[in-house]
């Protein structure tokens, strides 16, 4: 996100001028993927901008519902701060770049690199044309014009760019572009062609961002708390007071910790938050530590721990099995035969009539456990074998299915020894 | 009951009643989804995953109907192509005029260029969402996320899990629909008996509540004949158990569809079951070579190449034991599955199995041709056609047998996994 922070605080006519050479994909990613997220992003329309008085004291529910407005702005990435923070450095590079751009008419190239943020939509060379003329206001010029080339098109803005009634506004000497690549892989340039690798001017912004938790912490601090402009001031700093007491507690700084340690993207931290927020309400108008506590378990939790405590004890019985299999043939992959052959062999020494399924009954249970996705033919091939001699392999780990058993509400006794039984 | 879960600011007390009493067993669920929504500004996208029928479209529904939220419900799989997703999506919103402004082949940029267009000019007042089984976009699946995610990475969607009915859960709502002219207790008696049989199994709401209408005249059955209460409930149970028993067999595996268990139930002297279901039809009428063809194939499949002159040739001298049964292996082939063969090895041991002398006309090979395109057979290697196939057999042990027999030939002495000693 923060690519785009450095993006959007940038004066406007630079933004305007931005273009793409030919062939390059990844410059491209500058302008449209700004465009997608925010058509994803929600539509929203009603916005709160009643300016009360600002010391008469509002009703609670109001003031609620003014702090999630505003907080969930935040947090959803509709409102960016004015400066970005942690990355001053990176930002007044760009800017003198942009600034030469604009006001000496040199033409200049930076590819911004950071982790995982933005640009996921890599569209054809066709499609990036169209948009750009669009952007640039020239569908007028362009008209049905049909060119023979892609290099050919380009030039054709360009030249009309220049001869444009807008030309006053912007240099023309060379038609001077700054292309602004933002991309989260750090192999770019291995990416790029030869050619346009070497027109290319090797200049590189990393925003590797990379705060202690201390900063961490601050953060999401300043991201709660409320602005000075809230209408309702006592309020608002109650609000912060309590926002202050939830970060120095003990227990929601280890849950914070831990979010540190798994990630330091500021993403995962406006979602953690997010779900924090969603549980204030009227009646509850502070975030707890028990909230926080929640929300964090929410998002750290094992979706396929999930998924595991919802099967039927035949299909966990399968599993089981296939983990034997697994540690009998050390990865090898299995067919239903085998499963179910193992399966009768627990039956058979518990001598239990209570799980004497037949065949199509597993056969079912088998199929259902492959549309989940948690075991997978080895070759997708289906057509070609038998159902039950279709190799599978299962796609969870040892810990996982023993963790889910611990977890399985009533689960019998003897399934769970079978399980825990080395070999079968 | 209204639940405090399902209470939001900004939403009339009634709605919010009506719907919870629609959303039976999840509260929590339709608390936590209308507290993420409540609010003019909201998360970008939120992934729901759970079981299937664990109500996730219908909370959501329920949910967007009944507080009237601005949305296009959108199935992927009916979407076969991006441009039907978006005209889909376009025509729920806006109408056939803003459909009809798509072109073509539509790029994303098309569409969101359409999107924006139209959304101005008929600005909504809320957040319209965009659910698809995938603007909140909500997706819904049944699949974890871990598996959606693209190797790239992408922004990732706020996670919320829809977690399984448990027994109880599953009693309360199955309970819901009782008959009206049994009393609650009754309804809900059966519903036990039918959990009793069908959990191990099947935790399928959907699935179950089917079953439960199907075999809910049976268990009445006795009451109608005066030969019990209505609170005997051992006696009840007696009666529907096998009954259900066999149901597992049939009606949930689909061997018999639901009609023809119905038509079933009241032919009462008929045993369940008696009916055929499709898997009993199993029984092909063949060419009198191609039952051969195919004896042979299952042969050359499901025994290792080695024991061939044990089996086939009539003086194949002598063989040790030991190095015939070799121990170490012990996995039997039936559990491995077929092993394939080449055209070579499956003519000699037809040869040897026919008794009379047969040419190799054009015939037998255009039957071993079209016993794989009746799936009989497969071929295995696609490269070489003509020169040197091989070809495994598709079909299962009972069918094999079934064949064997209307051609006097005895199977199971010729498969090695069942070879028992004889010397």
């Amino acid at each position: 996100m923060q690519e785009e922070k450095v993006f959007y605080s940038e004066p406007q006519p630079i933004r305007a001028g931005e273009s793409v050479k030919a062939g390059s994909r990844h410059c491209w990613q500058s302008t449209l993927p700004a465009k997608i997220e925010n058509a994803s992003e929600t539509y929203s329309l009603s916005i709160m901008s009643k300016r009360k008085a600002k010391d008469a004291p509002l009703p609670v529910g109001e003031c609620i519902s003014q702090v999630q407005d505003i907080l969930r702005k935040r947090l959803c990435h509709q409102q960016l701060p004015d400066t970005p923070e942690g990355v001053e450095a990176q930002h007044k590079h760009l800017l003198e770049l942009l600034k030469r751009t604009a006001v000496h008419g040199e033409s200049n190239s930076v590819l911004i690199v950071g982790p995982r943020g933005s640009g996921k939509t890599m569209t054809d060379d066709r499609i990036a044309l169209q948009e750009m003329t669009r952007q640039l206001h020239l569908e007028n010029v362009v008209g049905d014009k049909v060119f023979g080339s892609f290099a050919e098109n380009l030039s054709f803005l360009l030249e009309a760019l220049k001869k444009g009634d807008r030309s006053s506004s912007r240099p023309s000497a060379q038609a001077p572009v700054a292309v602004v690549g933002v991309t989260c892989r750090l192999d770019v340039l291995e990416l790029l062609e030869k050619r346009v690798k070497s027109r290319f001017s090797h200049r590189q912004i990393h925003l590797l961002s990379n705060p202690t938790f201390s900063q961490y912490l601050e953060r999401v601090q300043t991201q709660l708390s409320l602005l000075d402009d809230f209408p309702d001031e006592t309020f608002a700093q109650d609000w912060n007071a309590s926002v202050k007491t939830l970060c120095e507690d003990k227990s929601v700084e280890d849950a914070l910790e831990r979010h540190y340690n798994s990630s330091k993207n500021f993403r995962s931290n406006h979602m953690l938050l997010m779900l924090c927020l969603s549980r204030v309400s009227v009646a509850k108008p502070v975030i707890k530590p028990a909230d926080l506590l929640e929300a964090s378990r929410m998002c750290l939790i094992d979706a396929q721990a999930n998924m595991l405590h919802g099967l039927s004890i035949l299909e966990l019985c399968l599993i089981i099995a296939m983990k034997h299999l697994n540690d009998v043939y050390e990865g090898e992959p299995f067919n239903l035969q085998m499963v179910h052959n193992e399966f009768k062999k627990f039956l058979q020494r518990k001598s239990n009539s209570m799980y004497n399924f037949e065949q199509p009954v597993i056969m079912k249970a088998f199929e259902h456990l492959q549309q989940l996705e948690m075991i997978r033919p080895v070759d997708s091939s289906s057509v070609k074998t038998q159902r039950e001699y279709q190799l599978m392999r299962l796609m969870l780990d040892n810990t996982q299915v023993m963790e889910a058993l611990q977890k399985y509400p009533q689960c019998p006794t003897d399934v769970k020894q079978w399980a825990m039984s080395a070999y079968g | 009951m209204m639940s405090a879960l399902l209470q939001q600011p900004g939403y009339e007390e009634e709605r919010l009643q009506t719907v919870s009493k629609k959303l039976p067993c999840r509260e929590v669920q339709a608390g936590m989804l209308l507290s993420l929504m409540a609010t003019p500004v909201r998360y970008p996208s939120i992934f729901i995953y759970g079981h299937q029928s664990s109500g996730k479209s219908h909370v959501l529904n329920v949910l967007l109907k009944e507080l009237e939220l601005p949305h296009a419900t959108v199935s992927c799989v009916e979407c076969v192509s991006v441009a039907l997703l978006f005209e889909q999506v376009l025509l729920s919103f806006f109408g056939c005029d803003a459909a009809s402004l798509l072109p073509r082949s539509p790029s994303l940029s098309d569409f969101v260029r359409i999107y924006r267009q139209q959304s101005s000019q008929s600005p909504a007042k809320q957040t319209r969402y965009i659910v698809e089984d995938n603007v909140t976009v909500i997706l819904l699946s049944e699949i974890v996320w871990d598996r959606f995610r693209p190797n790239t990475g992408c922004f990732e969607p706020l996670l919320l899990h829809f977690p399984d009915y448990s027994k109880g859960e599953l009693q309360h709502i199955l309970a819901q629909d009782r008959n009206p002219s049994y009393s609650d207790e009754f309804y809900s008696a059966y519903i036990n008996i039918l959990l009793g049989v069908f959990y191990s199994v099947c935790r399928d709401l959907r699935e179950l509540r089917h079953l439960a209408a199907l075999n809910f005249s049976k268990f009445c059955e006795p009451l109608a004949e005066g030969k019990v209460k209505e609170t005997d409930t051992h006696k009840l149970w007696r009666n529907i158990e096998p009954h259900l028993k066999k149901a597992m067999q049939t009606v949930y595996l689909r061997e018999v569809s639901s009609l023809q268990w119905e038509q079933m139930q009241q032919m009462e002297e008929k045993e369940n079951g008696a009916v055929r279901g499709l898997s009993a039809h199993t029984h092909v009428e063949l060419p009198y070579y191609s039952k051969f063809l195919l004896i042979a194939a299952y042969l050359a499949s499901f025994n290792p190449a080695r024991t061939d002159k044990r089996f086939f040739v009539k003086h194949h001298g002598k063989i040790k034991k030991t190095n015939f049964l070799k121990k170490n292996e012990k996995t039997s082939n039936h559990l491995l599955g077929p092993k394939p063969f080449p055209l070579d090895r499956l003519l000699a041991i037809f040869y040897s199995v026919v008794d009379s002398r047969v040419a190799p006309t054009a015939s037998i090979f255009s039957q071993i041709s079209s016993l794989v395109t009746l799936q009989l057979l497969t071929q295995v290697s696609h490269g070489d056609q003509i020169d040197a196939p091989k070809y495994k057999c598709a079909v299962s042990m009972d069918f094999i047998c079934a064949i064997s027999r209307t051609v006097n030939f005895e199977m199971i002495k010729y498969l090695y996994d069942f070879l028992t000693y004889q010397a």
